[in-house]
């Protein structure tokens, strides 16, 4: 009997622990002698430090210590990027806790270590700091001019790099171009907001350190706090416990990590550090905040001819681990899943005195993913043809893959006819045509607009030498081991480290399925790297596509080892033999034969195991892919629109994703989900936004606003399953593409209910004031956001005190 | 310093606080009951929503002091015995719950709202849900979930209607 | 965040409560349901040397009928209110409006009299006491109880007309008769978010028409409003659609809305226009 466990909707293992509680978060521990740390945090958002004056915060009781940037300034290095994307990119030296300036709202200027988290932080207000103010750097156009106060003042300019790619004659392409369109699109910055804030915990432990934290790569964080302050890696062990979201957010080398470390090897004792969230939305590095100057070419029939691309990305105050290098993902991606002849990429990193920007659901890709689908839209309204149409004229036909595309990829595979085929008919879209038809004639105030998206992505990052090829500073492959134990129970180790995926559950699967063992005797390790001793850890939608595949790889080699067990036991050859439901057996005798365990248990006695075997029963597979892998999908968005507040509710959403062989299609309907509704709050609810001195007015979830189940519409979802032919699972990752998919479907949609009022685009987020805006023929209100007006800080929640 | 006495799922505490200490902090840093997590400042995110004497208060916002007397229920005083509540396992069952950190509040939350309405449509699910954020699930699976722990709580309620 | 330490008192009568108030001084808060208060106090954003808590104060709970109108306790919680059958049948827009304030688990906590007290416009219910003629009893331990009408209990931003040794014991609100209709028109970008403005209305049908209209704004300005030249414009007038949308257009006249990051001042004053002009349809066929 085979057992079949790729392809089942198994309920996740995780599950047991998180819906009791009986969780490990990082707040959650707490070892004898636990110290607590808090931040003190610059209120400006530039400014040089004259002085920090802590001694009445040391008299204070309960106060262990109280260090500024000062006391550190010898041990505390540079905090890490690990993407210089050209050879003359400015890198400003970004010190854990600011010296002598600061250069961004909530950077760290001192902390307190106290015995318990009130002490702390009654502490922190009484450190004495004497800014003295320095212009504010907000717009990133502005940065650029002539004369703008600079961020850093030794680098001479805001300007931190410009990254070009051509391909193709792209002034042909334009040149007598019937069609041309022409367009600025702004993605607003976000603050990724994983529920669970950032917490680390450091215990020293003689010459050795444990550095807890809620990460999403406890493996390059324990190379890079080596690298920073010097602890030699094999003495630092890093564990990334129960992990409560990231979406890029934790896929960082933050200051707070590195401080907590020296103060953890200063103080000789375990050290805490737990965010709040208001802390956070200012301190976690947030994420998009690009200028989009867009051209596209056309002929009248539709054809693309070429697209250039002209970026302005806000890299913030500082360059964090990959901050250069997001926009630069997107730099393959605006084509899309079109055919065309010439493309040209340009961007440009600004720095300005705002939050650091780094990675963020989809990363680059939701920007660039944004732009050609808007486009696709915008192409079609000026030629009068269905969006669908014109994508159609131009996407690359499933005969034609596997297809290189202009920005230089190779697709594998895909069937965007399929997926798109599905989604017309599971959303109804000439009945939805007819009523937006009949909502036109009629004049409804409320308008019915229906919005389209055929995405791709490349996922599964990445190919190494590919990486490397873009100046990245490490590779792009994961490791993966299994141990058949004694009792012929099966330890899974991987380098990928999961917050909130489900890997436990997907990969014991593949295991399961694989070795043909119980799901059961199946128990999957990570995030911990005294643990699982290498990896890559979690970003990118890269666990399954990459460290699945390894998982795949390592099955199959302890099948190959246990198969010359197992022929040695038989007396057979082992050519002979057929593995299937766990079980070695001599093909055409199928009661002559040996299980899995007894194999393991023959293995481990080792008293009888062929010449030149190594005894017991595991392996390992470090797998690099050759490729990326590209999901793609068809989604429909129906939107209706009050004209007369401006006020969006989106009526239908239909997702039909193609993300290759599905291991766990319980896992991948969630992932999209929740992709949905962060792709749809960047499309209508959330924007950290900064007043012109620099100040964020989005420091709470009163004012940065998460949707919640009341906001958000049902989804319908389904599938296409094309398989990648990159790699042998045919998998192809999830993570992202909902998020990716959803943001342009939904904007679309709002475009198309109000172009019969000369509405060509709605600014992001598309709040019931933009789009009224929109309706007026105006742009913004004059003079922007009024901080401290009713609706901020003073105006909390639920209204009630006396 | 305030002596207070809690009742935190079955047991009695006794113990001296300051007045400002939050209830959500009393529970994780002095008793240990960490099951409660903290997500937010501003009584948003509804992570901490635990049961006080019945009903759903969000925890960050109530102090230590308001709760002496009473009784708090957490995620960790459901499903006693090894066996879950019907909402602990419809949530697995549904896969409600990615990273799983607004898990408990969500629990307690539509503990809450099941209390009050045994058979909610998926509109009072997504209302009743209102104060508790989710950055994973993009809630749909959250709401098949409690649907279904209303189906599975309303049964023995009716078998019981039928033999009496 | 945690708050900065405060001297805490927890009275069980009002009297007690008075008592502690005076003996606080100046920077004493009364603390109700502590919905606003509490994430205040942990932002540190407030500074209280002291809470009078309110909440084992078991009289101030209670909701009575007293002839031709109700007593709302201040420490009735939302939850409460809006479940109460005397509010629902002779309050019906306080149940209404009560019901779109923040979520259940905050309604549990969250009071009537702390919500009004709190005095923050963008706050649903200082408009809906507002529209309804409500009168605001208030106790000090030296000078006793006084009772102010809504218009003069909301005097500016996040200030009532309550002295600092006073505390809001409760609301007495007329009862609306037969014929009126109410609504609660709330418009806000997320479920769990403040009003950008908020309309509250009472319509009373007669024979010949509208017999007198009554409409509040939440967020219109540093306190609730009346639209008073919508009221006076409709006096009379039939009860239409279109009379309604007509005189809203006069919804915005005498407010001075603010602009923050969810609307600007204009264009709440485009949205008390149209909202009102919904509501006031809403309030005629309820």
């Amino acid at each position: 009997m085979t057992v079949q466990e790729i392809g089942t909707p198994r309920r996740r293992v995780e599950d047991a622990r998180l819906v009791t509680g009986r969780t490990r978060w990082t707040d959650n521990m707490q070892p004898p002698g636990t110290l607590y740390v808090a931040f003190l945090r610059s209120p400006m958002a530039h400014a040089r430090i004259n002085s920090v004056n802590v001694s009445a915060a040391k008299s204070r009781p309960n106060v262990v210590a109280v260090l500024t940037g000062a006391d550190f300034a010898d041990e505390q290095g540079s905090l890490p990027c690990a993407w210089p994307v050209t050879e003359d990119m400015k890198h400003p030296a970004h010190p854990p806790m600011a010296v002598d300036e600061v250069r961004y709202v909530g950077e760290p200027v001192a902390c307190v270590v106290a015995r318990d988290r009130y002490a702390a932080a009654d502490a922190l207000e009484a450190i004495d700091v004497d800014y003295e103010p320095l212009p504010a750097v907000v717009d990133m156009e502005e940065a650029l001019k002539e004369g703008s106060p600079l961020v850093h003042e030794d680098l001479g300019t805001n300007k931190c790099y410009t990254w070009v790619f051509e391909n193709g004659d792209l002034d042909a392409a334009m040149r007598d171009a019937p069609v041309v369109i022409e367009r600025r699109y702004v993605q607003q910055r976000l603050i990724p907001t994983a529920m669970e804030p950032r917490a680390v915990l450091c215990v020293p432990e003689g010459d050795d350190f444990t550095v807890y934290s809620a990460t999403q790569i406890p493996h390059i964080l324990r190379l890079m706090l080596a690298t920073v302050t010097g602890i030699p890696e094999h003495r630092l062990r890093v564990v990334a416990p129960d992990v409560g979201g990231g979406f890029g957010s934790k896929l960082q080398v933050y200051g707070e990590e590195v401080l907590c470390l020296l103060l953890a090897r200063r103080l000789g004792r375990p050290v805490k550090w737990t965010e709040s969230r208001s802390e956070g939305n200012m301190a976690v590095h947030h994420g998009r905040d690009q200028i989009q100057r867009l051209r596209l070419a056309a002929d009248r029939d539709g054809r693309i001819r070429g697209l250039k691309v002209d970026l302005l990305a806000d890299m913030g105050a500082y360059l964090m681990l990959v901050t250069p290098g997001i926009p630069l993902l997107g730099a393959f991606m605006f084509n899309g899943i079109y055919k065309m002849d010439a493309y040209s990429f340009t961007c440009t990193g600004v720095f300005t005195t705002k939050t650091p920007t780094d990675a963020y659901r989809g990363a680059g890709r939701p920007e660039a993913t944004f732009a050609i689908e808007r486009l696709m839209d915008e192409l079609a309204a000026e030629l009068g043809l269905d969006p669908i149409e014109v994508r159609r004229r131009n996407w690359i036909r499933h005969e034609e893959f596997p297809y290189e595309t202009v920005a230089g990829l190779t697709y594998d595979s895909g069937h965007y006819e399929a997926a798109t085929d599905k989604a017309l008919q599971l959303f109804e879209y000439d009945k939805l045509r007819a009523e937006q038809a009949d909502r036109r004639e009629r004049r409804d105030p409320v308008q019915l607009g229906i919005g389209v998206s055929t995405y791709t992505e490349m996922c599964g990052l990445a190919p190494s030498r590919v990486l490397g090829s873009l100046s990245y500073g490490a590779g792009g492959w994961e490791h993966a081991s299994v141990r058949v134990l004694p009792s012929g129970k099966v330890e899974v180790v991987t380098g990928s480290s999961a917050h909130g995926q489900g890997h436990e559950t997907a990969w014991a699967q593949i295991a399961a399925d694989r070795l043909g063992v119980p799901f059961e005797d199946v128990k999957v390790l990570h995030g911990d790297t005294a643990v699982s001793p290498k990896g890559m850890d979690t970003y990118g939608s890269r666990s399954l596509a990459v460290g699945g595949v390894a998982l795949y790889g390592a099955c199959d080699k302890v099948i190959d080892k246990a198969r010359k067990v197992a022929a040695h036991l038989l007396e057979a050859d082992e050519n002979d033999l057929e593995f299937s439901g766990g079980r070695f057996h001599v093909k055409g005798v199928a009661e002559q034969g040996r299980t899995l365990q007894e194999v393991a248990a023959a293995a481990f006695a080792a008293h009888d195991l062929p010449e030149g075997l190594e005894p017991s029963l595991d392996a390992e597979v470090t797998y690099d892919p050759d490729n990326f892998s590209f999901p793609h999908g068809t989604h429909l968005c129906a939107a209706e629109v009050d004209t007369e507040t401006g006020m969006v509710r989106l009526r239908t959403y239909v997702a039909v994703d193609d993300v290759g062989k599905v291991v766990n299609p319980l896992i991948v309907e969630g992932q999209v989900h929740g992709g949905l509704a962060q792709g749809i709050a960047q499309a209508l609810y959330e924007e950290a936004v900064y007043d012109a001195e620099g100040n964020l007015t989005t420091t709470t979830m009163a004012d940065y606003l998460v949707p919640s189940a009341a906001d958000l519409p049902e989804f319908t979802t389904d599938r296409t399953e094309t398989p990648a032919t990159s790699n042998p699972l045919g998998v192809k990752g999830v993570g992202e593409a909902g998020t990716i998919a959803s943001t342009p479907a939904v904007v679309n949609a709002i475009v198309d209910a109000l172009r019969p009022y000369g509405v060509r685009d709605v600014p992001m987020p598309c709040t019931p004031e933009r789009v009224w805006r929109a309706l007026q023929g105006d742009g913004a209100p004059e003079g922007g956001p009024q901080p401290g007006a009713a609706g901020g800080l003073g105006s909390v929640q639920g209204g009630d005190a006396q | 310093m305030t002596r207070v006495r809690v009742e935190v799922d079955g047991v009695t505490y006794e113990d001296d606080v300051e007045p400002r200490l939050l209830l959500v902090h009393y529970l994780r840093d002095r008793l240990g009951k960490v099951g409660t997590p903290i997500g937010c400042d501003t009584t948003n995110c509804g992570a901490c929503t635990v049961l006080l004497d019945g009903v759903s208060v969000k925890s960050c916002s109530v102090l230590a002091v308001q709760a002496d007397g009473r009784q708090v229920t957490t995620v960790e005083g459901l499903g006693i015995d090894g066996t879950l509540h019907p909402l602990q396992r419809a949530f697995h069952e549904e896969h409600a719950l990615q990273c799983g950190f607004c898990t408990p509040g969500m629990i307690m939350a539509a503990l809450d709202l099941l209390r009050e309405n045994a058979a909610p449509s998926d509109e009072e699910i997504r209302e009743g849900l209102e104060g508790n954020l989710c950055r994973c699930t993009g809630y749909q699976n959250i709401v098949r979930a409690v649907r279904r722990a209303a189906r599975e709580m309303r049964t023995p309620a009716q078998e019981r209607e039928v033999t009496s | 965040m945690i708050p900065a330490a405060f001297d805490y008192a927890r009275p069980t009568t009002v009297e007690e409560a008075c008592a502690a108030l005076a003996d606080a001084g100046e920077d004493a808060k009364v603390l109700a349901g502590g919905q606003s208060l509490m994430p205040l106090l942990r932002l540190r954003l407030a500074y209280p040397d002291a809470l009078i808590d309110l909440d084992r104060v078991e009289a101030l709970r209670e909701i009575r009928d007293e002839g031709d109108a109700l007593f709302i306790g201040a420490m009735a919680t939302h939850h409460q209110v809006m479940r109460d059958p005397l509010v629902r049948e002779h309050a019906p827009l306080i149940a209404k409006a009560t019901a779109t304030v923040a979520d259940p688990a905050v309604r549990h906590r969250g009071t009537f009299g702390g919500a009004l007290a709190h005095a923050d416009p963008a706050g649903d219910l200082p408009a809906v006491a507002l529209a309804l003629d409500a009168e605001f009893a208030a106790v000090s331990a030296e000078r006793g109880e006084r009772r102010m009408p809504a218009a003069e209990f909301f005097v500016d931003w996040m200030t009532s007309a309550l002295e600092p040794d006073e505390i809001l014991v409760g609301v007495r609100v007329p009862k609306l008769g037969a014929g009126w209709g109410v609504h609660y028109e709330k418009f806000h970008r997320t479920a769990q978010a403040w009003a950008i403005v908020g309309v509250a209305c009472a319509v009373r049908r007669g024979q010949d028409g509208v017999e007198e209209a009554r409409v509040a704004l939440t967020n219109m300005g540093p306190t609730p409003v009346r639209a008073t030249e919508v009221e006076r414009s409709l006096q009379g007038r039939a009860a239409s659609e279109d009379a309604f949308k007509e005189a809203a257009q006069r919804a915005a006249e005498g407010t001075s809305p603010p602009g923050d990051l969810h609307g600007s001042s204009e264009y709440r004053a485009h949205l008390a226009r149209v909202l009102t002009a919904r509501a006031l349809t809403a309030a005629a066929a309820g």
